[in-house]
């Protein structure tokens, strides 16, 4: 029971906080997946490039900061399809993967070298410092971040899922993702359906530099490297082949972790990744298809 | 000859590496009629129709549409260019709904229309509208074949390719598309139609091709349906 007994009111704010951010994440990766078959490791440095303009930013209005945030993330998102994801369409998934590799080690020796311009190592968004505040709620300090990221997730999703379900590119989109050679033989455009895919989840993982931002405001070239890889594991373990499934993933895991790091002793946290990768594996021996792949045999097709 | 045959192959070569799957196959498809293709299993059947629809590219030979060629042209492109593949074993999208499925068919309609765009589909297989909220999963085999033809018809497009349509129908599902196909060719629609079923095709065709190891072995008209004797031995001509 004294697990229990460590998981309050604000511990359980965290949680939703950090797994409304790890599901915007495990979203922008599935989404490429989707249509690309791509796992892209290099994610995570979206979401750093974003981080760091908002640190070189910072003297900027707070809105022009997040502003040129989206821009330069979404602008790196399509510049990474377009020299590196595109040649590569039609290679192995193996070499799709660790080229994102390659890229996501790259971008993070670009940053190195573009902070350590000023002598030291890493630099400070503050423009959107405020929102680490604390804020009363019934009693319980919550942190403001908390509540937007939370509201941020839930917003960027339902309009995600109206655009996936009520617009012709979302038809598109998900046509491809199910069965992309049937989806070009009935004339739906490969590289318009790819575009949307890699800006959409450009634009989520901007919003997600914004939220670390303001968590963290101290950016480094390993910003968000930990969470992406952290991210990758809960696609995995929700079902890596579905956007929702992914999505839960995403958002079990992150939710997951900060339950963990309150439940261990204080100076037992440095086992929080064991403890979490330890889940997964008993998660991935009980259900190899992924934590939230029922009824995958309902829709087969019928002779 | 008043205009350009709708579809031609010109003596075309199809490869897989350096085995020939097709050789030196011409033939056409005019405007409104319908064309058959059967033969033996591997005889190069789908490999004509996947040549056409650019999913495998022509060593030898012109495939033209409306005496344009095609050639190094993407199967989407052909696509929108007015060439519908349905292919085979259907390949619907089994979790979206039928509506879905036909939506999706209008990414190659080249121009709008006036009215429901589906009307197409609708008016031929009036099950799909009714089911149109259904998801296509749900459908029967039958079902699923006529809302893969009507999917291709929802785009009006100048050529229909099929591959073996009737593929594991039975047999009252088979008499409805079978039906179709001479209702689809009255509008202008040309058909090629890739099957097993070699009689039926062969009576309802204007001519039928008999492909054996991917070489033309005979050309039949509606008059040899009966001839059940001369189809047998185009096939065995190997």
């Amino acid at each position: 029971m004294t697990v229990l007994a460590s998981i309050d009111l604000q511990t359980l704010g965290d949680a939703f906080g950090q797994g409304a951010i790890y599901a915007l994440m495990a979203v922008g990766i599935g989404l490429v997946f989707g249509v690309l078959r791509l796992v892209n490791f290099a994610y995570g440095q979206l979401i750093m490039a974003g981080a760091y303009t908002l640190a070189y930013t910072s003297g900027w209005p707070v809105v022009a900061s997040i502003v040129a945030c989206f821009a330069v993330v979404v602008a790196l998102s399509l510049a990474m399809d377009r020299l590196v994801f595109r040649p590569l369409r039609s290679s192995s998934p193996a070499v799709m993967l660790v080229t994102t590799f390659a890229v996501s080690f790259l971008l993070q020796s670009v940053a190195l070298i573009v902070d350590l311009r000023d002598g030291t190592l890493g630099q400070v968004a503050s423009s959107v410092a405020p929102l680490n505040q604390a804020i009363k709620v019934g009693g319980v300090e919550v942190r403001k971040v908390t509540f937007v990221a939370v509201a941020v997730a839930l917003v960027a999703l339902a309009a995600l899922a109206l655009v996936l379900t009520r617009t012709t590119i979302g038809l598109h989109t998900r046509a491809a993702a199910s069965d992309f050679r049937t989806a070009r033989l009935l004339g739906v455009r490969a590289n318009r359906v790819i575009a949307f895919a890699v800006v959409v989840s450009g634009l989520l993982a901007a919003a997600v530099a914004v939220l670390l931002t303001v968590q963290n405001p101290f950016v480094q070239p390993t910003f968000a490297l930990e969470d992406t890889i952290i991210v990758l594991v809960g696609v995995v373990v929700g079902g890596i082949d579905r956007l929702w499934t992914a999505t839960l993933g995403g958002f079990a895991i992150g939710f997951v972790s900060v339950l963990v790091n309150a439940a261990l002793p204080t100076d037992k946290t440095v086992f929080l990744p064991s403890v979490v990768y330890a889940l997964v594996i008993v998660v991935l021996l009980l259900r190899p298809a992924g934590l939230f792949a029922w009824g995958r045999r309902a829709a087969m097709e019928r002779v | 000859m008043s205009e350009a045959a709708a579809l031609e192959l010109d003596h075309v070569e199809v490869r897989y590496g350096s085995v020939s799957a097709v050789r030196d196959l011409t033939l056409h498809v005019g405007r409104g009629e319908i064309v058959g293709l059967i033969g033996p299993n591997g005889a190069g059947k789908s490999t004509t129709l996947n040549a056409i629809m650019g999913l495998l590219p022509a060593r030898h030979g012109e495939i033209r549409l409306h005496g344009q060629a095609l050639r190094r042209r993407s199967a989407e492109s052909i696509a929108r260019a007015g060439i519908a593949l349905v292919p085979e074993g259907r390949r619907i999208f089994g979790d979206f709904t039928v509506e879905e499925n036909l939506r999706l068919g209008l990414a190659a309609r080249r121009r709008p229309y006036m009215g429901d765009p589906l009307a197409p589909a609708f008016e031929l297989f009036p099950v799909l509208r009714e089911f149109r909220r259904r998801q296509a999963g749900a459908l029967s085999g039958g079902q699923q074949q006529q809302l893969a033809i009507g999917r291709a018809l929802v785009s009006r497009p100048d050529i229909l390719l099929l591959d073996e349509p009737s593929l594991g129908l039975a047999p009252l599902a088979v008499d409805a598309i079978f039906k179709a196909f001479t209702e689809i060719s009255e509008v202008g629609t040309a058909i090629l139609l890739v099957e097993q079923r070699a009689q039926r095709t062969v009576a309802l065709a204007d001519r039928t091709h008999v492909l054996v190891g991917g070489e033309l072995r005979m050309n039949l008209g509606p008059a040899d349906a009966e001839n059940t004797e001369k189809i047998i031995a185009a096939y065995l001509a190997s």
